[in-house]
């Protein structure tokens, strides 16, 4: 497994996971934090909304597709009006393309498969630190 | 002695992933999660997942017995557990899953009703076969305590 060490990224990235699943939402955190990165796990849109309305902010929102109060779509649809630039990646079981594409069309930076893997998160983390 | 357990417990996993009951890939990273601070994460995991998962079984089979089938509602439940599924590495179950998803596009009730009994019958038989795993695996103890010198 890639982890921090190997990334050499010098910094904490905080992370919000966005997702009704229980499991998924325990397994990212804990892979994220094999990253060093510092995370925070919500239950849905709304919640992550509300977080950003609240005036709290994370340098990327892993977000889930479908989630009940509010889906991944309009909470990203929703966060992007809001002026939010952070990343924000999609996360989805769905394996269709055209599935994936209406999700990244409401504001996503990318969209990948669930669960994580490793390689994902170093792949995501790499484009992050390119940002700073 | 403690070597030829530890052994034994790898030949189980093995077999596992032999059988196609878990997916290397996935199952492997959730054992590279463990660690000091989460030592049985796997096993927490998978607890967490046969939990949460009855519900879900339950609401699938409540919404079998509905008539006519509501397979939009359908699909979503199986679409969940699809995905709780993936997140341990159960691939047979995985594969069940996307079967039953498949009918629910077509319509196919009696293809989803045969196959949700197919799922059930995997889902117990890998319930019993990770809790005999975890248990051993807890008899064992950690390898590096194995490889201690005296």
């Amino acid at each position: 497994m890639t982890s921090k060490s190997i990334l050499n990224l010098g910094q904490k990235f905080s992370v919000l996971i966005v997702d009704d699943d229980k499991i998924i939402r325990r397994i990212h955190k804990v892979l994220l934090n094999k990253f060093g990165c510092q995370s925070h796990a919500v239950e849905n849109g709304k919640e992550a909304v509300d977080l950003y309305v609240s005036g709290k902010h994370f340098d990327l929102i892993l977000m889930d597709k479908e989630m009940p109060v509010m889906d991944g779509p309009k909470a990203t649809q929703e966060l992007r009006a809001m002026g939010v630039n952070n990343m924000i990646v999609g996360v989805t079981s769905r394996g269709l393309d055209s599935e994936k594409q209406a999700f990244t069309e409401a504001g996503l930076d990318y969209c990948v498969q669930k669960p994580l893997t490793s390689e994902t998160i170093t792949s995501l983390l790499q484009e992050l630190a390119k940002k700073y | 002695m403690e070597r030829n357990l530890h052994r034994q417990l790898a030949n189980m996993k093995k077999s596992l992933f032999d059988q196609g009951y878990l997916d290397h890939e996935q199952f492997t990273q959730l054992e590279e999660l463990q660690d000091e601070a989460n030592p049985n994460f796997v096993e927490e995991v998978v607890t967490l997942y046969y939990r949460d998962s009855a519900r879900l079984i339950q609401n699938i089979e409540q919404a079998l017995e509905k008539n006519p089938l509501d397979f939009a509602k359908l699909d979503n439940y199986m679409h969940q557990f699809k995905g709780s599924s993936c997140s341990i590495g159960a691939r047979k179950l995985k594969n069940e899953c996307t079967q039953f998803i498949e009918y629910c596009k077509t319509g196919n009730g009696e293809g989803c009703k045969r196959t949700f009994q197919q799922l059930k019958k995997e889902y117990s038989s890998l319930k019993k076969k990770l809790e005999h795993y975890f248990q051993f695996a807890r008899q064992v103890g950690p390898l590096e305590k194995a490889c201690r010198p005296k």
